[in-house]
């Protein structure tokens, strides 16, 4: 456990990459494989169920503690997380141990599950007892189920990888199941990992590096110098999904996400429409939710990926597709030194006799002109612009750019984001690094145009008044959250204001006098029943502070009405039906 | 707040104030008379007409207020204003600081300025070396601060503290990488100069740290002698050496100097990982000059007092914890310290690099 807690404290310090790397091949090289096959489980994000409720954790601290619980929670209250709380709250142990992690797991911490409350209440405390509060922190994450630390999968493997010497991406192939719960790691199945030795079907599925595109900043009258002529080009829509590569060999299918993740497990429907390709085959393609025909908002994706376990609800409210729009292999044979146009022709031979599969729709327009036409209808369709790809290009690796543009580029032709000036309304202090730290903020726009400043100042007097609002009054309507964009000072200044502005406290929340309007951008907009002004909005940040807008020419809810008319005008794009 | 006609302390717009004395402790505006307990800038301010301070506390004071009107007291020495005894006692928190005793007409109440008690027993190790360590006197209300008052806020003992810093400092040396401490100019400065292990390597100081540095080390305490930053030509000294210097400079022009280095932050506060990550250093050293939870708890018993008043720092919460424990305790307002919300430390607790935990 003091190795595992050194090595969190080291991950949890303000480091580059490169120390993270470094503090994770020191730890694979000194901890036993067994205590390492637990750490690797835990460091790419393995969660076993939590052993023991919140609520009886909270009893056994404030017992231990000898403090009530209304002191427990103002502890909570300032710390923002409930492990550290009651790593801290405890009095200092009174012996130490240094039991492997492993051990911990094994034999403490899973035997934990379904205890008697007051054989785990004794457990629990006298574990405490022994560690110091860094280890005490560590042990109620992990009983918690809520361990997280700033690595990644990816981190992980490349430490793996560079302390055995096996390719990053075999690594990354023999984790696959990993983290799901079904084996519990061993030192037989961490040393796996890294054998040096070909670990047979595991490695079958290695991808290819990923082509990454790049953004195109053209104003409207320099395509044709730069460009030339749309038909050297191959236009796409860009889907906003998920971007993937998808690996049959073998009789197995792998799909990779464009970090080189391993995301197979996640998309079983793909999976399933996979499997009758040809052995030998590699697409890159989009991931999306795919729903009567066409494909759904983003944020059903989104949703989908935040959830852990794939029940039939899930699968059946968002269920996924692929869209294929480039091929790599094609019978063992790799193909990406053939031009765009070429691989494009074997692609669509392809996709046609695997219906389950979607191919990404061309658009073929004379002029660059009826193309910035055609994309303008972006918001409506749902995508967030072209893709460009030259018809002789290669496919290219990473982020590599050429010096000229129809080197083999790909480039994104992408729409602005939306953006809507609002009022800063509610604010929350931030948890882990900006716990005690208002950073969470709602933002409203008006109910309607405001007739003049003063109009709006009554507005902001009524609100400060406590007075219910009357129909016909002039109001705020919150509508979105956000609590990204802003550098730390900006933070630290707006901060300031909430708390000189402020109105009420309701928990963590306070409610402020309206003073700050803020751009918000955000990349898609919908109907929702969820929220009292009726819409959802996408990925909302702030953009800015618009400390040169007074309150009364902030955006109403009019103005996003108009947004939303635009963005769902007229149905999705739909990739080009499937010839069955 | 219960307040009689027989209170010594009583809070006014100005400050916090004795009426038979008629005089204020600590006051935060303008007024004729000003007991100061110690010489950070948010209890000792500019502008009064006559200053009373402990005798060890001159030499600070005039660094930081310059020409006043300043009558010293040595530590436990009385002296009569009308009618009121006033003498100073060792607070522990930085050089000079006191707790101000008034005695009037049998009552006894002590004000306690900042003060540094560290455990929940006392031990000599964990006092403050770079000043007499607090002492307990007995009273009939004692008006406390509260600044770490949430049992969450436990020091560490100094030895593991300073091993760790030293273990960092070292690392860093052999890196050769500079490695810049920053912790307040008074007080925290010196305690971070008195505590590391000076065989690791050079030690520099910003400017603003090394007046008060020679104030410490005229008060007969063990400051190294320490070269301003500025001074050092051959910048490849920065390589092993440690900086100290106030936490304004992190992330200024001012630090370019050193090349690739690291940066750490020693404050009470670090106490908390989101804190820490706020900060935005690589460390968070946990070194506090005021009084942790179970010290809070130890200094109030020790004065025996039945009535307690909290000026700064989760006042609400230790007000009920202190009513819970069968005493009569209350709250002043006060602007004293950096925060302005009872649940929260303050966000930039760098920015006054004066008056901080």
């Amino acid at each position: 456990m003091k190795l595992f807690a050194q090595l969190f404290a080291e991950l949890d310090q303000r480091t580059a990459t490169l120390a993270k790397v470094d503090a994770l091949k020191r730890y694979f090289a000194a901890a036993a494989p067994r205590d390492a096959a637990w750490a690797v489980y835990f460091l790419a994000g393995g969660k076993p169920r939590q052993v023991v409720p919140s609520g009886v954790l909270w009893a056994i601290a404030c017992r231990q503690a000898g403090i009530p619980e209304w002191l427990f929670d103002a502890c909570y209250q300032a710390v923002g997380d409930f492990s550290e709380t009651v790593a801290h709250v405890l009095p200092p142990p009174t012996h130490q141990s240094d039991l492997g992690l492993a051990v911990w797991v094994e034999e403490r911490l899973l035997t934990l599950r379904g205890l008697a409350p007051q054989e785990q209440t004794d457990r629990v405390a006298s574990y405490w007892d022994e560690l110091d509060a860094a280890e005490r922190f560590l042990l109620n994450k992990l009983i918690g189920g809520s361990f997280r630390v700033g690595v990644s999968k990816l981190l992980v493997q490349r430490a793996l990888a560079e302390g055995s010497g096996v390719d990053a991406k075999l690594v990354a192939q023999r984790m696959m199941g990993y983290t799901d719960g079904r084996i519990a790691p061993s030192a037989e199945r961490y040393t796996q990992l890294t054998s040096s030795a070909a670990a047979g079907p595991l490695d079958l599925g290695q991808p290819y590096p990923f082509f990454l595109a790049h953004q195109l900043d053209l104003a409207p009258e320099e395509f044709d110098a730069k460009l030339a002529s749309p038909d050297d080009w191959i236009v796409e829509w860009k889907y906003d999904g998920i971007r993937a590569q998808l690996v049959k060999r073998a009789s197995q299918v792998w799909i990779w996400s464009r970090g080189e993740e391993l995301v197979t497990e996640r998309f079983p429907e793909i999976v399933a429409a996979a499997q009758s390709l040809p052995n030998g085959t590699v697409l890159d393609g989009e991931a999306v939710v795919w729903k009567d025909g066409q494909v759904a908002p983003f944020n059903l994706l989104q949703q989908r990926i935040g959830r852990k376990t794939l029940t039939k609800k899930v699968l059946a409210d968002a269920p996924v597709g692929f869209i294929a729009y480039d091929i790599l292999e094609c019978g063992g044979v790799d193909l990406r030194d053939l031009p765009q146009a070429e691989r494009r022709a074997l692609l669509e031979a392809l996709v046609a006799d695997h219906p389950a599969l979607h191919l990404s729709p061309v658009e073929t327009r004379s002029s660059w002109r009826a193309l910035a036409e055609l994309r303008s209808e972006s918001r409506a369709r749902g995508v967030e612009g072209f893709m460009l790809k030259h018809r002789q290009a290669r496919y290219g690796t990473g982020r590599r750019k050429q010096d000229d543009l129809v080197g083999g580029t790909w480039w994104k032709w992408k729409i602005d984001p939306l953006s809507v000036d609002c009022v800063l309304v509610y604010a929350q202090a931030g948890h882990g690094r900006r716990a005690s730290v208002y950073t969470d903020y709602t933002f409203a726009v008006w109910s309607r145009t405001p007739s003049d400043a003063a109009e709006a100042a009554a507005a902001v007097e009524a609100i400060a008044a406590k007075k219910p609002a009357q129909p016909d009054d002039l109001q705020l309507v919150a509508f979105a959250k956000a609590y990204s964009g802003l550098t730390d000072d900006e933070f630290k200044a707006v901060d300031k204001v909430i708390r000189s502005t402020t109105l009420e406290k309701f928990g963590p929340v306070r409610s402020v006098r309206p003073s700050l309007v803020f751009e918000l951008g955000f990349e898609g907009i919908n109907r929702s029943t969820r929220h009292k002004s009726g819409i959802a909005t996408r990925f909302p940040r702030m953009l800015r502070i618009r400390g040169d807008k007074p309150l009364h020419e902030a955006d109403t809810m009019q103005s996003l009405e108009a947004l939303l008319a635009l963005h769902r005008a007229t149905p999705i794009a739909e990739p080009r039906p499937n010839a069955s | 707040m219960n307040t009689s006609e027989s209170d010594l302390i009583v809070q006014r717009r100005e400050g916090l104030y004795c009426p038979p004395g008629d005089f204020y402790i600590d006051p935060w505006r303008p007024v004729d008379r000003a007991v100061i307990t110690h010489a950070h800038a948010d209890h000792s301010r500019r502008g009064h007409a006559r200053y009373l301070a402990a005798a060890p506390s001159e030499s600070v004071l005039r660094i930081r207020l310059g020409e006043i009107d300043l009558q010293t007291l040595p530590y436990g020495e009385e002296i009569d204003h009308f009618g009121v005894r006033v003498s100073f006692h060792p607070a522990g928190h930085v050089l000079g600081s006191a707790q101000v005793r008034l005695e009037h007409a049998g009552r006894v109440w002590v004000a306690s300025g900042d003060y540094y008690v560290a455990g929940a027993r006392a031990d000599p190790r964990e006092d403050n070396a770079t000043c007499a360590p607090f002492e307990p006197v007995r009273c009939h209300c004692f008006v406390t601060e509260s600044t770490f008052g949430l049992p969450v806020y436990r020091w560490q003992p100094q030895a593991e503290l300073f091993a760790s810093i030293d273990a960092w400092w070292r690392d860093n040396a052999d890196a050769g990488r500079a490695s810049l401490l920053l912790g307040y100019s008074f007080g925290k400065a010196q305690r971070i100069l008195k505590g590391v292990d000076r065989s690791i390597g050079p030690i520099a100081v910003h400017g603003a740290v090394e007046p008060l540095n020679r104030a410490y080390r005229a008060a007969g305490v063990d400051i190294p002698e320490t070269p301003l930053v500025t001074e050092i030509a051959d910048k490849s000294i920065f390589k092993r050496a440690l900086i100290v210097a106030p936490p304004s400079v992190q992330g200024s022009v001012w630090t370019r100097r050193f090349g690739e280095h690291s940066d750490a932050f020693a404050s009470g506060w670090m106490q908390l990982r989101g804190a820490r990550r706020r900060r935005s250093v690589d460390r968070g050293f946990v070194l506090s000059d005021h009084a942790d939870w179970p010290g809070l708890q130890r200094a109030i018993a020790a004065t025996g007092a039945e009535r307690v008043i909290v000026t700064h720092g989760y006042e609400a919460v230790m007000v009920r914890w202190l009513t819970d424990q069968g005493l009569e305790a209350s709250a002043f307002e006060t602007e004293y310290g950096d925060d302005d919300d009872e649940l929260s430390p303050p966000i930039a607790d760098a920015a006054v690099d004066s008056a901080g935990p």
